[in-house]
């Protein structure tokens, strides 16, 4: 061929996955684990699936009125009707004045993307935006690529091994005017009542625009309605705010990628400009959302008999996870392993940190063939029967073998930095900025 | 933004309410503003709107609400017309000889076969897609010998229906092609064009759309003297989004022929072709025949990509199946791009929903299955060729003013009639026949009982109004 390629200068970009997925499935040895899955796994090791779902897909499958017809694009009306009712309380009183509704994503993925991109056009305000670190890489991406400054805070205690969410009153703080706030798995916060009214007050009085991310409603206490209480309280305070509702994990279907953008807004009218709003973004990106999630997901949550069998479906999912952590902290407890290992089950859902230091993780991962990743915040579910006490004697030694690790203690009394929990991030971009244009259009012309 | 209140009325602002507050309300919990009082006729907020309060105002207060698109603006008006005669030609689906959507029935038990597959589990698929999907769907498309497949340097990405495909094509090209003029390069949509093209393209931060000759209306055919005339003058590595086949809206394809003209410009002049394929096997009934285009360039031995859609093949509207297939000079590059667009896939919708590519992937690997497809796509294909036919032979036969051969010369399921915007509002206002102001109809709104009507009432508007 006479001429070069168009695409001589795109750069490899490096694989995207899980490293540590990669070494594990290369580890020949036997007893190997891993511990970092994103899914929620049974206690035989494969995904967990609400038994609603299948015989709901079967249901639909035969159902001769199932109609293949595109969807609206902003999602099936009902679909979004009982997923934001599920999220805000169907008695909410946004529901009442109807100014709480949303538009059909794909995945949670597709609904931060949605909102990012309307908040780049339309927010008034700063473009900073708040967001953990573990999301960091993920969501903070995507508004970065809408423009928007990445700060990243943290609300895990090193010290005390707790997540604190009193350090996210610290963030709003010290956070700049009308900038963003992004809440991840807001359901997990425990805080007493004064501290709530401080944390919104501060919100309030500094004009910070809320994003909640809601991956796993229900994963906490097996109760959806009562995971969502916090998202009631901030509905009922007036506030305006956004929110990533995904429904994959509480169902077990994460193939459909079925989620949904909530707006909650001043009033109707506001409600109905944003969403008109949402709908453009969403046409130019996939047209109309994916049907056969939001059926699924629809027909459960609206036929009282299949709501009912699937909380129990997630309670009892739950209550695994929380049985889980309880074996391990007393197999450790019977080993004799040092320390304190009372965060195991103070903390919720499938996520939660281990509180080891990064040279025990290394040793259980190179020594011991259990693999964690280097926060030491592991999947409990993919904890079983079958591995638990390998996992432990496996923690056990490394504890002993590296030394102490770190005790939960009071924090060092040293003055506060003056943003001492969020910093500036730069993520690497999907193109990055070093990427060097070449003069392969000269080349090409020969 | 001193102007605009973010908060809620301060505690002194809710004294003076509950003062002006009489007894029909004094239920009326006042620290429940907004809060949770439970559900109350009209809302918190129209109460206190009616005793003249100020309510906060939105921090989005400055948003317009945007406008609907026509065609489903269309839709409801045709809906709420009582007249028995009524007939719509501006819907952009399939409809049957019954005016109803059809199912494919090998999409029907392909989708039973799936529900009742115990051993599939509902684990993200990979960011790029099913790969049983995207191997087949490109098979489809380049054809079982493609050269290109042969020397491994195709590779293809799954998105949201051809919508999603061009989108991340779009993305793709913006931030990676033509050195370092990316988004300044022009992008080429012909005129006219699907709507969404021009947005796919604008949404993705292209900011030099420009149309391209391409509907010549005194002919009411191609003007491929004026197209090929911008592909000279087009500044070198534009991208030129093409239609594969069946082109949206005015059914006309170039022909074989002319193909190979528009194709020796672009290679000359080194223009980036971007395909649409949106229609395979719909517009002829035969896959490799509305597949000719594509290949053609393939041969050639351009580089390219191919937005591929199969709601309309597979009657898979509600699934979103699409797929962005890349042609690159050599498999490293493939590679390279591949590795990109896995980045753009993982901000845009990090991973593709399943159920679709699982529906098309099956048809296509199962050799019973695919020629039971095949069928389904003629059936509907060999319909609007009837409907064609049937409808240039009335008008033909009532002596309309004009030539009507176009309808069918054209192809697919869209035609440009050539009515101008006065006809095409008699049309709605006076006949009940909805169709868009361009005067697109789809051929699947005609059927053998709306036939007659729809020719005469054509005949009256292009007689009765100049």
């Amino acid at each position: 061929m006479p001429t070069l390629s168009v695409f001589l200068d795109v750069p490899l970009a490096p694989k995207i996955g899980s490293k540590l997925l990669d070494e594990f499935k290369q580890d020949q040895n036997p007893n190997k684990v891993y511990l970092a899955y994103g899914v929620c796994m049974t206690g035989d090791g494969v995904p967990w699936l609400s038994p609603v779902v299948p015989k709901t897909l079967m249901k639909l499958a035969n159902d001769p009125s199932f109609s293949y017809e595109c969807q609206p694009e902003q999602g099936l009306d009902a679909f979004v009707r009982v997923t934001t009712e599920l999220l805000v309380g169907r008695h909410s009183p946004a529901i009442v004045d109807n100014r709480v509704g949303g538009v059909q994503t794909i995945g949670g993925n597709g609904a931060i993307q949605l909102g990012a991109k309307f908040l780049k056009d339309w927010y008034p305000g700063s473009r900073s935006v708040y967001i953990q670190s573990a999301q960091k890489d993920q969501h903070g991406l995507i508004f970065q690529e809408q423009g928007f400054i990445i700060r990243e805070y943290t609300i895990w205690d090193p010290y005390r091994l707790v997540s604190d969410v009193g350090k996210l009153i610290e963030v709003a703080e010290q956070a700049y005017d009308k900038s963003i706030l992004v809440i991840y798995n807001p359901e997990s916060f425990v805080l007493p009542r004064k501290k709530w009214m401080k944390l919104s007050k501060t919100i309030k009085k500094k004009q910070i625009f809320l994003f909640f991310d809601v991956p796993h409603q229900g994963f906490l206490s097996g109760d959806p309605d009562r995971d969502s209480k916090i998202l009631h309280y901030f509905v009922s305070h007036g506030f305006e705010f956004f929110c990533s509702q995904s429904l994959s994990n509480s169902f077990g279907l994460y193939d459909e990628r079925t989620s949904n953008l909530v707006v909650v807004a001043m009033n109707n009218k506001a409600l109905l400009c944003i969403r008109s709003q949402l709908t453009i973004y969403a046409r130019y990106l996939w047209g109309s959302p994916p049907a056969l999630g939001s059926r699924v997901i629809t027909t459960v949550l609206s036929n009282p008999a299949l709501r009912v069998e699937w909380k129990k479906s997630l309670r009892g999912m739950v209550e695994n996870i929380m049985l889980t952590r309880e074996k391990v902290k007393e197999k450790l407890r019977l080993l004799g392993t040092p320390g304190s290992w009372e965060h195991i089950t103070q903390q919720d859902g499938i996520h939660s940190f281990l509180g080891i230091s990064v040279d025990q993780v290394n040793y259980l991962v190179k020594k011991k063939h259990v693999y964690i990743p280097k926060s030491g915040q592991i999947n409990f579910t993919c904890i079983n029967s079958h591995n638990i006490d390998y996992i432990a004697q496996s923690i056990n030694e490394a504890i002993l073998a590296i030394g102490p690790g770190p005790e939960p203690r009071e924090p060092p009394p040293k003055p506060p930095p003056s943003r001492p929990d969020s910093k500036d991030s730069k993520l690497l971009g999907i193109k990055a900025p070093g990427a060097k244009p070449s003069p392969f259009a000269a080349l090409f012309r020969k | 933004m001193a102007d605009r209140d973010f908060l809620l009325p301060q505690r002194s602002t809710v004294r003076t309410m509950r003062e002006r507050l009489v007894s029909p309300v004094r239920d009326f919990r006042i620290d429940a503003l907004g809060a949770g009082a439970g559900p109350r006729p009209g809302g918190v907020r129209a109460l206190a709107a009616a005793l003249g309060l100020t309510m906060p105002v939105s921090v989005f207060a400055d948003v317009p609400q945007a406008q609907p698109v026509l065609v489903f603006k269309l839709t409801a008006d045709f809906r709420k017309d009582p007249d028995p005669r009524k007939v719509n030609l501006g819907v952009g689906a399939y409809r049957t000889d019954e005016s109803q959507p059809w199912v494919l029935p090998v999409v029907r038990k392909v989708q039973q076969q799936i529900a009742a597959n115990e051993s599939i589990n509902h684990e993200y698929l990979p960011i790029l897609g099913l790969p049983e999907f995207r191997s087949n769907a490109s098979r489809i498309a380049l054809g079982d010998d493609s050269p290109a497949i042969k020397e491994n340097r195709i590779g293809s990405v799954q998105g949201l229906g051809g919508t999603g495909a061009l989108r991340i094509g779009a993305e793709f090209l913006r931030r990676w092609y033509n050195g370092t003029k990316n988004a300044a390069t022009p992008v080429y949509v012909s005129s006219p064009t699907w709507e969404n093209h021009n947005g796919v393209f604008s949404a993705a931060g292209f900011t030099d759309i420009r149309s391209y000759h391409y509907w010549d209306a005194s002919k009411r055919g191609l003007d491929l003297q004026g197209m090929l005339q911008d592909m000279e003058n087009a500044p070198e590595f534009s991208i030129f989004v093409l239609h594969a086949c069946a082109h949206n809206p005015t059914g006309t394809d170039p022909t074989p022929e002319q193909w190979e003209k528009i194709a020796s410009v672009m290679k000359r002049r080194f223009l980036f072709p971007f395909f649409d394929s949106a229609y395979q096997g719909f517009a002829s009934g035969d896959l490799d025949k509305d597949a000719w285009a594509v290949r053609y360039f393939v041969n050639e031995g351009f580089e390219l990509f191919c937005a591929q859609s199969f709601s309309k093949n597979f009657g898979l509207y509600n699934e979103r199946v699409g797929n962005l297939i890349v042609v690159g000079k050599d498999g490293d590059n493939v590679l390279r791009v591949l590795s990109q667009m896995e980045k753009i896939v993982r901000v845009v919708w990090s991973n593709p929903p399943a159920q679709g590519a699982r529906i098309v992937a099956t048809t296509l690997s199962s050799p019973e299955l695919f020629s039971e497809w095949r069928d389904n796509v003629k059936t509907m294909a060999d319909r609007i060729l009837l409907m064609r036919a049937e409808l240039r032979s009335r008008l033909e036969a009532l002596g309309t003013p004009g030539t009507w051969s176009h309808i069918t010369d054209q192809i697919g399921m869209f035609s440009f009639t050539g009515l101008s915007a006065k006809q095409v509002e008699y049309l709605i206002n006076e006949k009940h026949i909805y169709l868009l102001p361009s005067g697109r109809i789809n051929m699947c709104g005609l059927t053998t009982k709306n036939l007659d009507y729809v020719a005469t009432s054509i005949h009256e508007a292009v007689t009765k109004i100049q």
